[in-house]
């Protein structure tokens, strides 16, 4: 009932590098929209910036969704990461501070954990992974 | 693609980025500003992040990998203007930035670089055996 | 309760074939209410949207709050309940200026007599209380957030961070500091650096009575990310027992500069900048 803006969801393919940028400004348009603050839009945004680059690298490419949700309380912006690459077989390792399969710093998955209020992963080998996290406004 | 284009003021090469960098510029920018320093000799590097609103761990990796390869050709690397929710995010995510010195703005770095090329002069004059027995 | 087309076509004609007396009368019952706090003339408007409102829902067809056709119906009541909020007035003086349409709608009922009267009225006392409510809600909703702007305008002055000499601020807590407080201190303290362009921040805790885990990591991590913008913190005021829950805490300050007193950490930053340049100068001068 709030006059706020509502965008409805938006897709954005990851098949280049130049979609991670996409991705990255994506996601803060719709951060900006649910009014969080400066240093939270900085922080989801940068964690899309992860999670897209290693759909890209890892995941072979796909897809990112993004959406605005509301829990009653508060507004927030929730962002679906897909791939039908190989999956991640040990999360535990794949979320461990400096693990890298890629000559990476090995902190994306882990950094971006910390940098969201919610973060879901679901990952086979048949599947691909499915990366679901969500920021929202104090 | 795009490319961040490099300035050489005086004796130093001054990078100040616009734009939400592909990983591929960044790439480029590393690659660009090695051949710089040796065509010119310079000995310092300033790059300017007052514009950027995000770093994330590629683009922390690049300033990393700038860093070490100018001290290998003996230039002095500054990364400068960090904005504070860049930095925040940072330490969040875990990222130190190892190596790389840091100043606030551009003049705080420029007076950084001076000063670490004056601290080099200054080993070297005490390393000079002449200069041991001068001092009283 | 949501009201057929029809009841809904009946009410509208009901409000638009008396509008003006509609109006007057539902002026006069909130001006009494809220005893002339409110121009008449300002009352007088507000109850025109609103009889506007409802009106031309009705017209559209069946009036149901929640429904898309009831949009401008429900920005209009919104308004009204935001404005009340923001001037002070209290949740029940803002729903009655809604309830008051009852009277009105019931001596309207009332003369035009007819075999539906009865009904009518109930399914229209349904409709105003429904609008009542909302309003009474979207009136809570906007005093949550004007004292949630309050309390963080609060924290902001409660917290000053201070240029103390060229090139060092300083912030010097007092109070409890819990963990949504810490956080805006921090992000304060980094942009001060960045607007004074000042390489050095004190962070004073003797006005601190305690310390936990949280507030250690905040404080910390500040002293991260001042350090990655280039700029060094000094922690100053640690007393004995909040050193002792630092230690037991196993919180590792590594090696943040910490000193006893403001004083104590200005002088520090001052030989700091000051060793710097004498160590310097003869060498020129040699
Ligand atoms: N979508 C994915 N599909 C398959 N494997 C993945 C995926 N995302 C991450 N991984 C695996 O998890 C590891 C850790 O990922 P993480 O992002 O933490 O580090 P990195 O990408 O290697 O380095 P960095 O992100 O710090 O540059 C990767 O090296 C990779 O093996
Ligand atoms: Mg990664």
């Amino acid at each position: 009932m709030t006059a706020g803006v509502d965008l409805g969801p938006q897709a954005q393919a990851i098949r280049s590098d130049e979609d991670v940028v996409r991705v990255r400004q994506l996601v803060r348009a719709v951060a900006v929209a649910v009014k969080l603050s400066l240093v939270d839009q900085t922080k989801v945004v940068t964690a899309a910036s992860e999670l897209a680059r290693n759909t890209l690298v890892y995941g072979g490419g796909g897809s990112v969704e993004v959406t605005t949700v509301d829990n009653g309380r508060r507004r927030g912006v929730q962002i679906v990461f897909v791939d039908s690459g190989p999956g991640i077989p040990d999360l535990d390792l794949a979320f461990t501070d400096g693990y890298t399969t890629g000559g990476g710093l090995g902190l994306g998955l882990s950094g971006a954990r910390r940098l969201v209020d919610d973060f879901h992963i679901d990952t086979s080998a048949e599947t691909g992974t499915r990366i679901t996290v969500t920021k929202w406004s104090r | 693609m795009e490319r961040v284009p490099i300035l050489k003021i005086g004796d130093i090469l001054l990078v100040s980025i616009q734009l939400d960098m592909s990983d591929q510029t960044a790439v480029q920018l590393q690659e660009d500003l090695a051949e710089r320093i040796v065509a010119t000799g310079c000995h310092g590097v300033i790059i300017d992040i007052t514009a950027l609103d995000i770093v994330d761990s590629f683009v922390g990796r690049m300033l990393s990998t700038i860093a070490s390869i100018s001290k290998v050709l003996d230039a002095e690397t500054v990364v400068v203007g960090m904005r504070p929710a860049v930095a925040i995010t940072l330490v969040e995510l875990g990222l130190s930035l190892n190596g790389i010195r840091t100043a606030l703005n551009v003049e705080r770095g420029m007076e950084l670089i001076a000063a670490a090329r004056a601290d080099e002069h200054e080993y070297q004059l005490d390393d000079d055996p002449d200069a041991e027995t001068a001092t009283p | 309760m949501a009201l057929s087309a029809e009841e809904s076509g009946r009410l509208a004609a009901l409000l638009s074939g008396n509008a003006e007396r509609v109006t007057q009368r539902w002026t006069e019952i909130i001006a009494g209410s809220l005893r002339g706090r409110l121009s008449q003339a300002e009352l007088r408007r507000q109850v025109q949207d609103l009889h506007h409102a409802i009106v031309s829902t009705g017209e559209q067809g069946a009036i149901d709050l929640p429904a898309e056709n009831a949009t401008e119906l429900r920005a209009t009541l919104s308004e009204l309940s935001r404005g009340r909020a923001r001037q002070g007035f209290s949740a029940t003086e803002t729903a009655i200026s809604i309830f008051a349409l009852k009277d009105v709608v019931a001596e309207l009922v009332e003369e035009a007599g007819g075999d539906n009267k009865l009904r009518d009225y109930v399914a229209y006392s349904g409709l105003i209380d429904e609008l009542g409510l909302f309003t009474f809600e979207s009136f809570v909703r906007t005093r949550e957030s004007l004292i949630a702007d309050q309390a963080e305008q609060l924290l902001e002055l409660s917290t000053p961070v201070v240029k103390l000499w060229e090139g060092v601020v300083a912030v010097p807590l007092v109070g409890t500091l819990d963990s949504a407080r810490a956080q805006v201190v921090m992000e304060r303290l980094l942009q001060t650096l960045v607007d004074t362009g000042s390489p050095y921040a004190i962070i004073d805790i003797t006005g601190v009575p305690a310390v936990d885990t949280q507030v250690a990591q905040h404080i910390l991590k500040t002293v991260v990310a001042a350090r990655l913008m280039g700029a060094d913190c000094i922690i100053s005021g640690i007393r004995p027992q909040i050193a002792q829950t630092i230690v037991a805490l196993g919180i590792e300050f590594g090696d943040i500069a910490t000193k006893a007193s403001l004083a104590d950490a200005l002088r520090h930053v001052l030989r700091l900048t000051g060793v710097e340049t004498a160590r310097r100068q003869p060498r020129r001068d040699a």
